[in-house]
């Protein structure tokens, strides 16, 4: 089985062409640039005792993060997983409000009920996800079931790792999909490891992709690391969505540079690995094409790097003044009243 | 008032809703061409359309999960497993993702599953379950289990108009058996509230679902030994009507907790502690409760009868509390 397997962005022009600017170009490398910071503020925040339970990151997936992110239409939802803060930053998601919720504090998205990025903004069309991965996945489905049935040029993203695509989540989901041809595209962070298992472990395939065919529609391998070829197929996955033509699977490799969370050193991984990959870092592979096809000068490269520092540092200045969720707060909200139907959330 | 199996009842409902209401589909196996294994959606397909009564892959996962996502983007689905049993497969989606989604992430899951359960027609042990006090234990979901087709309707619709995941235990021995007044108008009843099924005043009987049949034939016969019984129909577990059972138990001080699923971490189990709890001192007997054994549901004939409380075990049970 051949899948196809996506050419790298090479000039200006062929990002021009699929609808990015400079400026957008900008954006896109502070919102990469934002999440990883998030993340190594995360790391001391953690080692300082202010995040209670475990810690996880998605260093070394920015690229894939952001990329499908941008690509992602305003009225567009998605169920990104703990790799993805690039999405929820891209989507507009306040920082400050991450570092409340790694904290466990009051302002965070689920106000202490919840940890780490098992975060959702629904008016930003970002939708929480859950630890059993990927049981998001056919949920994303579901919102996509919800467009085709009110006849919505929207598109609902859906992401899973390459761990959790052996689940029967996935293959339910992208099954429904490919027989109610729904716009949905489904994102596969294929960062290699499933906690310690490698992913020759965990599948028997070349490519995940590869497994597109089986449900009727077309599958993708990029390289995960470059975020301008991640954007390209991404927006070519939407707008076909969007324009009824069915479903995409999308396989973005990576590999994930930090352990399964903040306790694991990823030994298992081999060193070589690890070197290899940092050579392909999706934030100094992006920085040197915007410095040699964009033409970013030293001035607008600072600009950047300070505006992000600044706004780190405000916002974790913030998150720390948020204060803890009040117990007596305990047994609010089990269940939804029906006046929130009423002023919904979604949009 | 015309009168309606509960079958007739819960369709009717169902279709009204539809109607009603146009975030309202239906989803499930079998449901559209084949109008649902048990003919519940008959018909509706061609009322309205394949994309408001989809035909769903054997998929109990996407159904649930599908359910999930459409209701985050303001649908209100109504998801039948075609037998509750199989919920299993469905397990965490409901409790992982949808019980625990408004209380984290604030957004609501306005999704009702419709559940047929329960046993006495040898479907063996995967078609005759009643899973009920399962997802009773599980804070986010609401539980009902109606027993007359007047409030399998009222009660449908109240579930469609929630703002939670709700399962709808139907129970399909009372499917064609039982018929009752039901009105043509749209109206809904509130969970929480118990009914009354009969009226007594020496011992209360607290049940639900098909059971509340077994129970009432039991206190004929209580009342032929010129005991009174009432018979107390929960109709929705969660929430479940603390009030009218208390009342009871401290009105009538003899409790008999009666119910088809099986008995350790059933939920009458909660009921019984609770009274014990709260209305102790009024009891003047222990409180006792006749479930199922602890065992899968049997396929064969005997084996089924013995499994589910019959009249004879209630009556027993009613007259041992009388004795006190």
């Amino acid at each position: 089985m051949a899948v196809r397997e996506a050419e790298p962005i090479g000039s200006l022009q062929e990002v021009q062409e699929v609808g990015l600017d400079r400026e957008d170009l900008f954006g896109i490398y502070r919102n990469m640039l934002t999440a990883r910071g998030i993340e190594e503020r995360g790391h001391i925040l953690y080692k300082q005792g202010k995040i209670p339970g475990s810690f996880y990151t998605g260093r070394g997936n920015e690229a894939a993060a952001v990329g499908v992110a941008t690509a992602m239409g305003p009225d567009d939802v998605g169920t990104p997983l703990q790799r993805d803060l690039g999405v929820h930053i891209t989507r507009g998601v306040e920082p400050w409000r991450i570092f409340a919720q790694y904290m466990g504090r009051r302002d965070g998205p689920t106000h202490g009920r919840d940890g780490n990025v098992h975060i959702g903004d629904a008016r930003l069309g970002l939708h929480a996800m859950v630890s059993h991965l990927p049981a998001m996945l056919p949920v994303g489905v579901g919102m996509a079931l919800a467009f085709k049935i009110r006849q919505e040029r929207r598109v609902a993203v859906a992401w899973c790792g390459d761990g959790a695509s052996a689940r029967g989540d996935a293959h339910e989901g992208m099954n429904l999909a490919g027989v109610r041809r729904l716009p949905v595209v489904f994102l596969i962070d294929n960062n290699q490891w499933a906690y310690s298992t490698p992913a020759s472990l965990g599948h028997a395939i070349d490519h995940l992709a590869d497994r597109a065919a089986a449900y009727g529609f077309e599958g993708v391998v990029v390289d995960g690391t470059d975020v301008l070829a991640v954007y390209r197929e991404a927006q070519r996955a939407i707008e076909k969505a969007r324009a009824d033509g069915g479903p995409t699977l999308i396989e973005a490799v990576t590999l994930r540079m930090e352990g399964h969370a903040v306790h694991d050193d990823a030994s298992y991984v081999p060193r070589e690995m690890f070197e290899e990959w940092a050579r392909r870092d999706p934030i100094e592979r992006f920085r040197n094409w915007l410095l040699e096809h964009a033409g970013m000068t030293t001035q607008e490269e600072d600009e950047i790097t300070a505006g992000v520092k600044k706004l780190l540092n405000d916002s974790l200045q913030r998150a720390e003044e948020s204060p803890w969720p009040d117990p007596s707060t305990l047994l609010d909200g089990v269940f939804a009243s029906a006046d929130e139907l009423e002023t919904p959330h979604h949009k | 008032m015309p009168e309606k199996t509960y079958l007739q009842a819960i369709s009717d409902g169902l279709r009204q809703e539809l109607r009603h209401d146009q975030r309202v589909f239906v989803l499930g196996e079998d449901v559209g061409v084949y109008g649902g294994a048990f003919k519940v959606t008959q018909g509706f397909q061609e009322e309205f359309g394949p994309w408001r009564v989809i035909d769903m892959p054997l998929s109990e996962t996407a159904i649930v999960a599908g359910a999930t996502g459409a209701a985050l983007m303001g649908m209100r689905p109504v998801a039948e497993m075609q037998f509750a049993d199989f919920v299993s497969c469905a397990w965490d989606h409901l409790v992982t993702v949808a019980a625990k989604q408004h209380y984290r992430a604030g957004t609501p899951i306005p999704i009702v599953l419709r559940l047929p359960s329960g046993g006495g027609f040898s479907g063996g042990p995967f078609h005759s379950q009643n899973p009920e006090s399962s997802f009773a234990h599980i804070p986010g979901l609401k539980v009902v289990c109606p027993a007359t087709p007047a409030d399998a309707k009222g009660l449908l619709v109240s579930a469609i108009e929630d703002a939670n995941p709700v399962l709808f235990f139907e129970h399909k021995h009372l499917y064609r058996r039982i018929k009752g007044e039901v009105p043509d108008e749209r109206y809904s009843i509130p969970f929480g509230k118990a009914r009354t099924h009969r009226d007594g005043d020496e011992i209360v009987v607290v049940t639900w679902g098909a059971m509340v049949y077994t129970a009432s034939d039991a206190a004929d016969v209580l009342e032929q030994d010129g005991v009174s019984v009432e018979v107390l129909d929960l109709r929705t577990l969660i929430p479940w009507d603390r009030e009218a059972v208390l009342e009871a138990a401290r009105r009538t001080s003899k409790v008999l907790v009666l119910h088809e699923d099986t008995r350790t971490g059933g939920f009458g189990a909660e009921i019984a502690a609770t009274i014990a709890e709260e209305a102790f001192e009024y009891l003047d007997g222990p409180v006792k409760r006749i479930a199922a054994p602890d065992t899968p549901v049997p396929f064969s004939p005997p084996l089924e009868q013995a499994f589910i409380p019959q009249v004879d075990d209630v009556v027993a049970g009613l007259r041992h509390l009388a004795a006190y």
